[in-house]
C-alpha cells in the first residue's frame, strides 16, 4: 500500500474501521471534529452506520445501544463534551458494553481554550465517571500510531468488554504525516455465548478470563442489561456479596492481564542516569530533548507511555532503580507526575508542566533536565 | 378459566413487580404484550424493549425480551443505536413523564425530528414515584408534591403536542382505565414505521393521588373515565366546555413519512456501499 498524508483524526477513523467498527454516534466538536467527518464518509461505504447526535450524552447513548445490538462502535469528543459523556461510560463499565471513547484534548476546564493542546485530561479519563470502575486509557504520539492504537483498543473494548479511552490530544490529531496503513490488521472478534439458554447460559457469568459473554441482541438470549449491580443473570440484586464480588470483578478482570496491556515505550536507557517521562504529542518534543541533552553528554534516557492505565506502576519502580532522577514533561497543571511519585521510590522526581496554549518546546524540557541534574548532583 | 396467552411474555420468576398495590403500570405493561402478541411481526426473539429510570422504567425487568434498562433519560438514545445497528428488530420504548420530558427531554424532542422506527409508551403518573414523589414537568398546576407542597406553579408539558410539533410521525393518548383502548392505541403505533408516542395515563395512588386527595386507585381510574374525552367528541367541543379536568385521549396526529433507518439505507447506496 503507498504512503497517504494524512490527519491523527484520520488515522483514528481509518484505524476504527480497519479493527471493524461499523457504527459511530456523535457531536461536532473541535479538535476532534474530522474523526466525525471521516466516518461519515466512509462507514456507509462498508455498510455501517453514522449518526449524528442532539448533544454528546446521547453520542454515547446510541453507541452503547448499538454496540449490544453486535456492532463495534466508537465515538469521539473533546474536554466539553467527554465531561458529558461520562454518565454513559459508567454505564458502560457496568453493564460491561464494548466501546472506544476517543477525547482530543484541549485546553480546559470548561470551555478552556478552544481548541489548544493540552493533556488536561489524563485524571479524568481514568476517574471521570462516578463509582469504583476500572478503564484502559491509550495514547499515541504519531499518526501512525494513532491508527495502530485505534485498532488495539477496539480490540481491548471487545476483550475485556470495558470502555476504552483513546487520550490524544490536539497535537497528534491535527498532526499530518506521511503514512503507510496495513492492508490487515488482527481483530478481536465479539464474544458470543458458549452454551445455550438450554444449557443454563447466563449473560454475566464470567469466563476463565474474568469477562462475561453477553450475547448480542436479537440472537433469542432474551437478556437484561441493566446499570445496577447485578449477579451472572444480569438482574439487579441488593446483596453486599454480589456488589462486592462484580465490583471486584470488574477490576480483576483488567489488572490480571495488565503485563500484557501496559506499554511503555523506551530508548537509551541501558546508559541512563535520568530520564524523561511523557505521553502522547508532548513526547515527540521530550524526544528532541532527550536526543539534544544526550548530545551534551547527558546521560538521558527517554521513557513514554502508551498505555496510560492501567499505570506502568511496576516497569518505572524497576527503571527508577538504577536511575538518579526522573523528569515527567507533561501539558498540564501537573497530573500523571502523581501517579509516577506514586510509583517511584528511589529517585526524585521532578515535573516539566505546561499549560498555556501552546506546545513544549524542546529546550524547555531540556532546562528541566539540567535543573533535576544540578539538584541531584547538589545533594 | 380465563385464558392469560399474554403471559408468556413475562419473566415469571421476576415477578411479582415492586410496584403499589393499585399502581398502574402493570396495566400498561399488560398493554404492551397485548399489543404484541396481536402482531405477529414482533417476536420475543426480534422485539427489543428498552427502559430509563424510574418506576414504569422497571417493566423492562419483567418482560421476556432482549431488554434494556438505561440510565435516567437516555432510552430514546440507547433504542436509536439498537435499532440503527440492527434495522430488523422492533424496538419498543418504556419510559415515564420524569424520565422522557425533564431529563430526557432533548432526547425525546429529537427522537420524534429524527423519526426512527420506535415506538415510545410514556407511562405518564404525574409524578416523580420512585423518588417519593417530586413535582415533574407533567404534574399539573396547582398540584402537590414534596417539592410542590403548596401546589405546583410550574406550568407542565403536553406531551403529545410536544411530540407531533417535534416530528413524530405516530402519536396518541389513552389511559389505565381505557384499557381496550389503550391496547388498540399501542397495537397501531407498533404498526407506524416511524417514530410513534402513545402517552398512557396511569394512577400513582401512593405518591400523586393520596397527597392531592384523589381517593383510592379506584376513585382515580373513575377519574379518567369521567374526564378523559374521545378525541373526535373534543374537538366538537366549544372551547368553554374544554375546562376543569377534560382532557382529550385518541390518535392526534399520524403521517407516512420515511423512517431514518430506512432513509439512511439510501444514504448507504449512494455512497456505494453494500447493503445491510
Amino acid at each position: 500500500m503507498s504512503a497517504r498524508l494524512m490527519q491523527g483524526n484520520e488515522a483514528i477513523a481509518e484505524g476504527a474501521l480497519a479493527a471493524g467498527v461499523r457504527f459511530f454516534g456523535g457531536y461536532p466538536i473541535t479538535p476532534s471534529t474530522e474523526i466525525a467527518e471521516s466516518l461519515a464518509k466512509l462507514l456507509p461505504k462498508v455498510g455501517g452506520t453514522f449518526v449524528q447526535m442532539e448533544d454528546e450524552i446521547a453520542s454515547m447513548g446510541v453507541v452503547l445501544g448499538a454496540s449490544l445490538a453486535g456492532k463495534k462502535v466508537l465515538t469521539a469528543s473533546s474536554g466539553p463534551g467527554i465531561s458529558l459523556k461520562q454518565e454513559l461510560i459508567g454505564y458502560a463499565s457496568a453493564a460491561e458494553i464494548p466501546a472506544v471513547i476517543v477525547n482530543v484534548q484541549r485546553v480546559g476546564p470548561s470551555t478552556g481554550q478552544p481548541t489548544a493542546p493540552s493533556q488536561g485530561d489524563v485524571m479524568q479519563a481514568r476517574w471521570g465517571t462516578h463509582g469504583d470502575h476500572s478503564i484502559i486509557v491509550l495514547s499515541p504520539w504519531s499518526v501512525r500510531e494513532a491508527f495502530d492504537i485505534a485498532v488495539k483498543s477496539v480490540n481491548y473494548a471487545e476483550r475485556f468488554r470495558v470502555p476504552v479511552i483513546l487520550l490524544t490530544d490536539e497535537i497528534v490529531g491535527h498532526l499530518r504525516e506521511n503514512v503507510e496503513l496495513p492492508a490487515e490488521v488482527e481483530i478481536y472478534p465479539r464474544r458470543l455465548p458458549k452454551i445455550s439458554r438450554a444449557e443454563g447460559y447466563e449473560p454475566y457469568a464470567p469466563d476463565e478470563d474474568l469477562v462475561p459473554n453477553v450475547a448480542n441482541f436479537g440472537e433469542g438470549f432474551h437478556i437484561h442489561v441493566t446499570g445496577l449491580i447485578h449477579d451472572e443473570t444480569g438482574f439487579p440484586v441488593g446483596s453486599p456479596k454480589i456488589t462486592r464480588e462484580a465490583i471486584k470483578r470488574m477490576h480483576e478482570k483488567i489488572s490480571r492481564a495488565q503485563d500484557e496491556i501496559i506499554e511503555v515505550h523506551q530508548e537509551f536507557m541501558d546508559d541512563a542516569q535520568f530520564a524523561v517521562v511523557s505521553f502522547g504529542g508532548t513526547a515527540r518534543t521530550a524526544y528532541e530533548a532527550v536526543l539534544n541533552a544526550r548530545k551534551r553528554g547527558q546521560k538521558v534516557g527517554f521513557v513514554r507511555l502508551i498505555t496510560i492505565f492501567p499505570f506502568a506502576e511496576k516497569i518505572l519502580r524497576e527503571l527508577s532503580k538504577n536511575l538518579r532522577g526522573l523528569v515527567v514533561a507533561e501539558l498540564n497543571f501537573g497530573q500523571i507526575v502523581n501517579e509516577v511519585e506514586r510509583a517511584v521510590k528511589n529517585c526524585p522526581v521532578k515535573l516539566c508542566a505546561k499549560y498555556d496554549m501552546t506546545i513544549f518546546e524542546p529546550e524547555e524540557i531540556e532546562a528541566s533536565i539540567d535543573e533535576l541534574i544540578a539538584e541531584v548532583n547538589a545533594k | 378459566m380465563i385464558e392469560r396467552s399474554y403471559e408468556k411474555f413475562f419473566r415469571k420468576n421476576r415477578l411479582p413487580h415492586l410496584w403499589c398495590p393499585g399502581c398502574g403500570n402493570g396495566i400498561v405493561m399488560k398493554a404492551i404484550v397485548q399489543a404484541i402478541e396481536k402482531n405477529p411481526n414482533f417476536t420475543q426473539d426480534n422485539t427489543v424493549i428498552v427502559s430509563g429510570i424510574g418506576c414504569s422504567s422497571r417493566a423492562s425487568g419483567y418482560m421476556d425480551f432482549d431488554t434494556l434498562h438505561t440510565a435516567h433519560g437516555r432510552a430514546i438514545p440507547f433504542a436509536t443505536g439498537v435499532k440503527l445497528a440492527r434495522p430488523e428488530l422492533n424496538v419498543i420504548v418504556i419510559t415515564g413523564d420524569g424520565d422522557c420530558t425533564a431529563i430526557g427531554g432533548n432526547h425525546f424532542i429529537h427522537g420524534c425530528r429524527r423519526n426512527v422506527d420506535l415506538t415510545v409508551i410514556l407511562f405518564n403518573n404525574n409524578i416523580y414515584g420512585m423518588t417519593g414523589g417530586q413535582a415533574s414537568p407533567m404534574t399539573p398546576l396547582g398540584k402537590k408534591a414534596t417539592t410542590a407542597p403548596y401546589g405546583s406553579v410550574d406550568r407542565p408539558f403536553d406531551a403529545c403536542k410536544l411530540a407531533e410539533a417535534a416530528g413524530a410521525t405516530y402519536v396518541a393518548r389513552s389511559t389505565a382505565f381505557h384499557v381496550q383502548h389503550l391496547v388498540k392505541t399501542i397495537e397501531d403505533g407498533l404498526n407506524n414505521r416511524g417514530f410513534s408516542f402513545i402517552e398512557a395515563l396511569v394512577q400513582c395512588p401512593t405518591a400523586y393521588g393520596r397527597r392531592n386527595k384523589m381517593g383510592d386507585p379506584a376513585k382515580m381510574m373513575a377519574w379518567m373515565r369521567d374526564n378523559a374525552v374521545m378525541k373526535n367528541s373534543w374537538d366538537k367541543l366549544p372551547d368553554e366546555k374544554k375546562t376543569g379536568d377534560k382532557f382529550p385521549i385518541g390518535l392526534f396526529y399520524q403521517a407516512q413519512t420515511e423512517s431514518y433507518d430506512a432513509a439512511y439505507q439510501h444514504v448507504r447506496e449512494i455512497a456505494g456501499g453494500v447493503k445491510q
